[in-house]
């Protein structure tokens, strides 16, 4: 194995939205990779191969459709690879480029993908589907309502009301204002979350995420092949995942492993990347965050599990206190993150590319203050995959 | 310019087989009106629904263990909004540890007015007690019982 690191010398990302009806779903990833190659300043002959991120067929409508990228990134006489970890997949497939670099196997390596859930309209439909046909697929699951439930314990252990769900998404929704690519950028206030409609109780419509279409693409290389050819980096210095049961249910009941409140794996996840990175005490060392919440709640457990308070709960009362929002002690999703854009195959590694760019220094108009060291993460499956980064300058 | 669009619907029938496993539990709902789990012979615990296999000892289950009709609610929701596919709100649905499972099975609620959801979520709130109701015609399948709570909390 390589004792280089791998750095981050190319981003691209689509400005998201409902639907692009100018763009068919390859043009939509060439838009993305188009951009990272022309910010990476490489040739189509410098990528030695490429990971595809795209999670559920179904969503795009398209069978196999990495079938349909291979052109759009380029694809053609290389090492090709599809990666679905659900949700999770953009930080997966950010990972897999990294474990081509890190192995020594490749020099430079392009992961890109796109999504067009606007297209498919009714995203419940499709993950309904991802539940079990033995037993759980006959009750009415889908994503929104596993978080409802997951909610409603929260609240139960640590308190959480609908107001303190509702500052999150005027945060974000005030983030999202700020960045030019997001899909939903219109800022909110409290009453107009808390008297949206009700969607699965306690979860309301402004406390979900949108269904966006839109492309991202990275490139990763070498340190060597960095430094050969004077290249621009960020790093990343710690990479991790972590899966925790299938079973819903499994998660509640009597002394579960992986409490269905907390985002357990994803904290196992965090340990992993922060000992990867030397990090001993996130909530000192941390700078900035782009953690995966599709739903208002999800963001207080994804921040424990960050460690980025001190106990499990703690981040309501300081993201109540301003902690998490732009200028305060560190910023969680400065993007908007995925409550404000959610173009699933890449919405994960939007909060790569999003972390990437803080730490640049090149976040424009919501970049966060001396922002050196950030982390990301990602969750799919029934809230039950988890990949996590840390990425330094 | 004019952009145009297509509409494409899929429309796939899958004949799924459930395994034995879940063939035993669903044709004792079937025939007995009964919800059993499947115990882990490595640490006693009742796995509900029942699978062939723990994932923490990544042992076979050994023992067939009849559960309920009693349990407390461990997760809720109510859901109000119209989705392709799933049926018409509203409807509450979730979590139940039912008496001598040590894992939480899925099913509705039913029996609660859903009209306000504040006072819904009052009624059904973590740790209220309920009981397995089940169909009179049952075929075998996850919708032949439901939940509705209990008329008295046992002890209390």
């Amino acid at each position: 194995m390589s004792n280089d690191r791998v750095g981050i010398v190319g981003i691209g990302q689509s400005a998201f939205r409902a639907r692009r009806d100018d763009a068919s779903y390859p043009e939509l990833v060439r838009e993305a990779v188009v951009q990272a190659m022309q910010d990476a300043g490489l040739a189509f002959d410098a990528i030695e191969a490429v990971v595809y991120s795209l999670s559920p067929d179904a969503m795009v409508g398209i069978g196999n459709a990495e079938r349909l990228g291979v052109d759009a990134v380029g694809g053609r006489n290389k090492p090709f690879l599809r990666i679905n970890n659900g949700g999770a997949t953009g930080i997966s497939s950010v990972a897999a480029a990294y474990y081509h670099v890190v192995s020594g196997m490749c020099d430079v390596v392009l992961t890109a993908g796109a999504d067009k859930v606007g297209e498919c309209g009714d995203s419940q439909s499709v993950l309904n589907k991802i539940w079990d046909p033995s037993y759980e697929r006959p009750l009415p699951l889908g994503t929104i309502n596993m978080l409802a439930m997951s909610a409603v314990r929260y609240m139960q252990r640590y308190g959480m009301t609908e107001q303190d769900m509702a500052h999150v998404t005027v945060k974000n929704r005030r983030h999202a204002s700020l960045n030019p690519k997001a899909h939903l950028r219109k800022v909110v206030t409290m009453d107009e979350v808390l008297e949206s409609r009700c969607i699965s109780w306690p979860i309301k419509l402004l406390d979900c995420c949108p269904q966006s279409s839109g492309g991202a693409a990275m490139v990763l290389a070498s340190e060597r092949f960095i430094r050969d050819n004077r290249l621009d980096a960020v790093w990343i210095t710690g990479v991790a995942h972590v899966a925790e049961t299938y079973w819903m249910g499994d998660r509640m009941g009597n002394n579960p492993t992986a409490e269905h409140a907390d985002a357990y794996a994803l904290g196992r996840s965090f340990e992993k990347s922060y000992r990867m990175a030397g990090i001993t005490d996130p909530a000192r060392q941390v700078h900035v965050a782009e953690l995966y919440a599709p739903f208002s709640n999800t963001e207080f457990h994804v921040i424990d599990a960050a460690r980025l308070v001190e106990r499990a709960g703690g981040s309501i009362a300081r993201l109540r206190d301003g902690e998490f929002e732009l200028g305060g002690r560190i910023p969680v999703n400065p993007s908007g993150g995925t409550l404000c854009t959610n173009a699933i195959a890449v919405t994960a590694m939007a909060r790569v590319a999003e972390v990437a760019l803080q730490v640049w220094g090149r976040a424009g108009a919501h970049q966060v203050e001396g922002a050196r060291l950030g982390i990301a993460s990602g969750n799919g499956g029934d809230h039950q995959i988890f990949g996590t980064m840390v990425i330094e300058a | 310019m004019e952009l145009l669009g297509r509409q494409e619907v899929w429309n796939i029938t899958y004949d799924h087989a459930l395994g034995e496993t879940a063939s035993w539990f669903y044709t004792r709902i079937r025939d007995e009106a009964a919800i059993y789990g499947r115990r882990c012979a490595g640490t006693g615990r009742v796995l509900v629904p029942p699978r062939s296999f723990s994932d923490e000892t990544l042992l076979p289950t050994t023992e067939w263990v009849k559960v309920g009709p009693g349990g407390r609610i461990e997760a809720f929701t109510m859901v109000y909004e119209r989705f392709n596919n799933l049926p018409p709100p509203p409807y509450a649905f979730g979590y139940v540890l039912l008496d001598g499972a040590d894992t939480a099975l899925g099913g509705y609620f039913k029996g609660v007015d859903l009209t306000d959801p504040h006072a819904a979520a009052e009624k059904l709130k973590i740790g209220t007690r309920v009981t397995t109701k089940f169909a009179a015609e049952r075929k075998g399948d996850m919708l032949d019982f439901w939940f509705e709570i209990a008329e008295q909390a046992p002890g209390s």
